[in-house]
């Protein structure tokens, strides 16, 4: 197993987690199960992990497919520097999370979720790697015009590139070798 | 033989909605019966409709298990491609999209899970409430039975003073509940393609979490906590009547005390059946994998392409078939996809594997590959081969005329078909329905497929010489190019044959346009039935299909493109 990255799969655990922690605390807070106030801090926890692991990281080699849309919470995620970089601190962080959780039967099975992803993100923390944030490419603005310095100065035929002389630092391009191009043929200008 | 006049998508479509139909039908069938029966009358007096909820998601998920270990037990679907004589076009290519209804059928289990999880959640939490002190009235009565000597009980939690998760986990259902819902968000949540892709090995181990979850889904239902009346109370006690009259239950004869009994655990009887025909492919493989397989020759291609030449007894190949190669020196799990490349005719059968990832570096290096030196005969890694598999290749020659599109490494299957088109135009017999094929072959770098060009080669000549040029049209496009081989091309650009390959046909350069390409097919052939086959990239074969829709004519007896795809 040696493409894959730990983080990779913690992250889909603990999203998934989350979505599950969301949806058994709605059915206690709903049904006003017993001890429902567990079940609102559920939908609560949910929605904050959903929210943190929503961004898809950084692999180390390769692309990454992002989520869509997740460039938002990839800006406001990164805000908190090392606190969301460190796989250790989400680890715990996963495991402080679910323990509420575990009291209700409804969100019970989000608990043990949540732990075995933060017993992935553990793992991933181990093997040394850390999130980064997918960045987004600056726009180059193709500059119009930028390779077109001067316009030639002889007219056609033209000698290819290599024959022209090389231009050295803070020469015209355009400058020709010896002067104008001088024609084999006599060309005479047809227009009357 | 029933001709089947349907668009290619129709018989997909067919699937997905018997499908769709089957679990709605299980589904609204359960929920109305327990709704109505008479024995859980009293059940639900506490539990209200969420019983039904439970019992039908639960029916639906019994089937739906049942399904999923279908789609993926290869030989017998291969069994079945083989034996299958109706209506085969359609038919067989459905077939090949095994893995697309093992997902659909998955996601199909995830939504019946939620719903049954979820109306137990609300089932258990009835139960619980019915306890509660002051409560009055039938449900309050029914509760309470099961603490005399000679009753039995409805409601599984006693009393009040338990929680209700301590009570459940003491339960088996409650915890073989829990425990194959997690092994489903386990296998769920290791199984997207971004992980199947970045470490294929991670899917495959941890989808044999299903073991865990048969077994658990087997004996879910024996606790039978879910109690409906019994047949002899029912028959002693009118519940129409005696609910009203809850409070003269154990005094009165007109209405004895109601008995309840659990109901028989069903989810075995549902899975039986494809548990056990999922291990008798478990073992079939492990049977070929016992098998010997002698690797006869090595051959390394250039750009990291290693040609294994193999025999082993019994094997018999169709064209663009393919195998499963396990390595146990390598990896003793994985068993990994590779299209056949020799033809049916010859006396070994071949694959050309190209070193793309951990598995296939790993393959070549221990075969030599990458090393100058020879190695040694005796000291080659074992190989354990299964199949051939059928994929729908098969069909081109069933075809009067056949299109064949390749994009890169996707032109093996497609060499095998031609070397077997080679043979049989040796032995001079003519292909009985084939008339012309076409084959486009896009690639990046010509030089990763040499071993192809080579073939195309002496298939050119072979052809001329039995003056059957006229079978085989093929068209090489090569997409990617720097400047110096631009500038070479240009100044070859006259010659016979092509710079690149050295064969007849020229090479173009770019992509095809694949309008013009279909226009022009469709016009050659105004009347027939032509196959497309297509092994390449999502985008290609998007497009392709788009093709094969606008291009078939309207008129029944005009031409009419049939799409086919590889998938691996």
């Amino acid at each position: 197993m040696g493409q894959i990255e730990w983080a990779m799969w913690a992250n889909e655990q603990a999203l998934a987690s989350g979505l599950i922690l969301i949806t058994g605390g709605i059915v206690a807070t709903a049904g006003r199960f017993v001890q429902w106030y567990f079940g609102a801090y559920s939908i609560a926890a949910g929605v904050f992990i959903c929210l943190l692991e929503y961004p898809r990281g950084k692999r180390r080699k390769g692309s990454t497919m992002e989520r869509c849309g997740q460039k938002y919470m990839t800006a406001v995620v990164k805000l908190f520097g090392p606190l969301t970089r460190n796989y250790y601190i989400r680890a715990v962080l996963h495991l402080l999370l679910s323990v509420p959780a575990g009291f209700l039967l409804a969100t019970i099975l989000g608990t043990v979720c949540l732990v075995i992803a933060s017993a992935i993100y553990l793992l991933a923390a181990i093997r040394g790697e850390q999130w980064t944030p997918i960045e987004q490419k600056p726009k180059e603005r193709p500059q119009v015009g930028g390779t077109i310095k001067q316009p030639p100065t002889n007219p056609p035929p033209r000698p290819p590139a290599e024959v022209r002389k090389k231009p050295s630092e803070g020469e015209e391009a355009g400058a020709a070798a010896g002067g104008p191009q001088i024609n084999p043929i006599p060309v005479t200008d047809e227009v009357v | 033989m029933m001709v089947c006049w349907v668009l290619n998508e129709s018989v997909s479509v067919m699937v997905v909605l018997s499908w769709l139909a089957a679990n709605f039908y299980l589904f609204i069938d359960t929920f109305c019966w327990y709704e109505q029966e008479e024995s859980f009358f009293y059940t639900r007096v506490i539990l209200g409709s969420t019983l039904a909820w439970a019992r039908a998601s639960a029916v639906c998920l019994n089937f739906n298990c049942m399904l999923i270990l279908l789609p993926v037990s290869r030989n017998l679907i291969s069994f079945v491609k083989g034996t299958s004589t109706c209506c085969r076009g359609p038919w067989r290519r459905q077939l090949d999209k095994n893995l697309k209804f093992h997902k659909l059928v998955a996601y199909g289990v995830l939504i019946h899970a939620t719903i049954h999880t979820v109306a137990h959640l609300f089932n258990l939490e009835r139960y619980h409430l019915s306890h509660v002190e002051g409560t009055e009235g039938l449900p309050a009565a029914l509760s309470k039975l099961g603490s005399m000597p000679n009753e039995s009980y409805l409601n599984p939690i006693r009393t009040f003073h338990v929680t209700v998760t301590t009570e459940s986990l003491t339960t088996i259902a409650g915890v073989t509940g829990l425990v194959i819902s997690l092994a489903l968000i386990l296998i769920v949540t290791s199984s997207t393609e971004l992980i199947r892709q970045a470490s294929y090995e991670l899917f495959w181990y941890t989808h044999h979490i299903f073991i865990i979850f048969f077994i658990g889904l087997a004996i879910h239902g024996t606790g039978q906590i879910i109690r409906g009346q019994t047949p002899e109370s029912l028959s002693v006690h009118n519940v129409t009547f005696c609910k009203d009259h809850y409070a003269e239950w154990q005094e009165s004869s007109l209405c004895p005390v109601p008995q309840f009994s659990g109901k028989e655990p069903s989810a075995w009887k549902w899975v039986l059946g494809p548990v056990v025909l999922y291990a008798l492919e478990r073992i079939i493989r492990l049977w070929r994998f016992q098998q010997e397989v002698v690797v006869t020759k090595v051959i390394s291609h250039p750009s990291s392409v290693l040609e294994l030449r193999m025999k082993k007894r019994d094997f018999r190949m169709a064209p663009g078939q393919y195998i499963l190669i396990q390595c146990p020196s390598i990896s003793p799990l994985e068993w990994h996809p590779f299209t056949l490349t020799s033809a049916p005719q010859e006396d070994f059968f071949s694959v050309h594997i190209r070193a793309a990832g951990d598995w296939t570096r790993a393959l070549l290096k221990a075969f030599g590959a990458e090393g100058q030196t020879l190695k040694d005969p005796c000291s080659l890694p074992r190989i354990a081969v299964d199949g051939p598999f059928g994929s729908s290749l098969t069909d081109v020659s069933h075809y009067p005329v056949s299109v064949c599109i390749a994009a890169g490494i996707g032109v093996t299957p497609f060499a095998s078909l031609l070397k077997s088109m080679w043979f049989k135009c040796c032995e001079s017999q003519s292909l009985p329905e084939l008339n012309k094929v076409y084959l486009y072959w896009i690639c990046r770098d010509a030089r990763a497929f040499e071993w192809f060009a080579d073939l195309l080669l002496s298939l050119e000549t072979q052809m001329s010489e039995r003056g059957k040029a006229h079978l085989l049209s093929y068209h090489i496009f090569l997409t990617g190019w720097n400047e110096n081989q631009a500038i070479h091309i240009a100044l070859h650009w006259d010659e016979n044959t092509d710079v690149i390959t050295g064969l007849k046909h020229k090479t173009f350069f770019g992509r095809p346009n694949w309008k013009d390409e279909f226009k022009q097919i469709a016009y050659n052939h105004p009347s027939s039935s032509i196959g497309v086959f297509c092994c390449g990239p999502k985008a290609l074969s998007k497009t392709l299909q788009k093709m094969c829709r606008v291009y078939s004519s309207a008129d029944p007896r005009g031409v009419r493109f049939y799409y086919n795809r590889e998938n691996f």
